[in-house]
């Protein structure tokens, strides 16, 4: 617990970091990539020494990492339907262009 | 003394997991529970958004700035949070309550902050079925997310409150050490899913 209260200025540089990133003249991936793993940096920070996971038990951590997984997983499962309204939506557009053409 | 025996007798160290009490478990199995939705509502939102035509530019329609200083104000409090638990540990009861106290201010400020957002956001044409910039749904996945977290702000403050008064009626510091720690994961847990929030539906 002594360790814990030297890590929250961590949390604030990398805030601040996340700031000047989205300033940064860098391509828009590069940029969505750095937001996405610094986010991702904060949070384990947060989870290993705000919630004490790393010093708990490793079956505790399983736990944490569980809804991890199953987020991961539902963004296939969302996969098909995303590629069926983007298809719609082009089927749509082609149908809308179409008899103007005539 | 009663409530000291009473509290070893529920929760005795038993459980593999969390040694230091069952309450712990409980609390992450929860918050596991809990990540799952958030995850659910993030998935959601990122699939709407990717497939959408016309989404709005979140970073110019929302504005970051006030949001970035809610976003440190909810870090701080969950400094406070930590020094409270600190304290307690080191058996002042009296700091541990200020930074309780203190914990629980902060979150009552962020979700005040939260609401003048929401008020200006909607006086500007953002509603929940439709908006000025594109797409209808821009607007229905962020109050329902954006509203999702700040239940569970609104939720947190109530259960730090609840806390002050749980150590006010324990004379001994370690006999309310346990349930300040598992108040405190639950608090941390909205500071971090607003770090997921704030990334995906503000700067992305």
């Amino acid at each position: 617990m002594a360790t814990a209260h030297k890590h929250p200025n961590y949390l604030a540089i990398l805030t601040v970091v996340e700031l000047a990133v989205i300033f940064m003249p860098l391509g828009k991936v590069t940029i969505g990539v750095l937001l996405c793993a610094l986010a991702l940096g904060k949070a384990t920070l947060v989870a290993m020494y705000f919630m004490h996971l790393r010093f708990e038990t490793r079956t505790l951590g399983l736990v944490a990492v569980t809804p991890l997984v199953i987020a991961t997983l539902l963004v296939f499962v969302l996969l098909p339907d995303g590629f069926a309204v983007v298809h719609q939506t082009a089927d749509k557009k082609a149908a809308v262009t179409e008899p103007a053409k005539h | 003394m009663s409530q000291a025996a009473v509290h070893s007798a529920v929760e005795p160290a038993e459980t593999p997991l969390t040694p230091d009490s069952w309450g712990k478990l409980g609390m992450w199995i929860f918050l596991a529970g809990d990540a799952v939705g958030f995850g659910t509502l993030l998935a959601a939102y990122g699939m709407m958004r990717a497939t959408s035509g016309d989404w709005p530019n979140p970073y110019a329609v929302l504005g970051i700035n006030l949001t970035a200083a809610m976003t440190f104000l909810l870090i701080c409090s969950s400094v406070t949070m930590v020094k409270a638990l600190e304290w307690l540990g080191n058996g002042d009861r009296a700091r541990a309550k200020v930074y309780l106290f203190l914990t629980a201010l902060g979150g009552a400020i962020f979700v005040s902050l939260q609401a003048y957002e929401w008020s200006h956001l909607i006086h500007r044409g953002l509603h929940i079925n439709g908006n000025p910039w594109g797409a209808a749904l821009f607007g229905t996945s962020f109050f329902i997310v954006t509203g999702f977290h700040g239940l569970h702000v609104t939720g947190g403050v109530i259960y730090l409150v609840a806390m002050i008064r749980y150590v006010s009626n324990r004379p001994q510091p370690a006999a309310s050490y346990n349930a300040v720690e598992i108040t405190g994961l639950y608090w941390h847990f909205v500071d971090l899913v607003w770090i997921m929030v704030f990334t995906f539906m503000y700067l992305l």
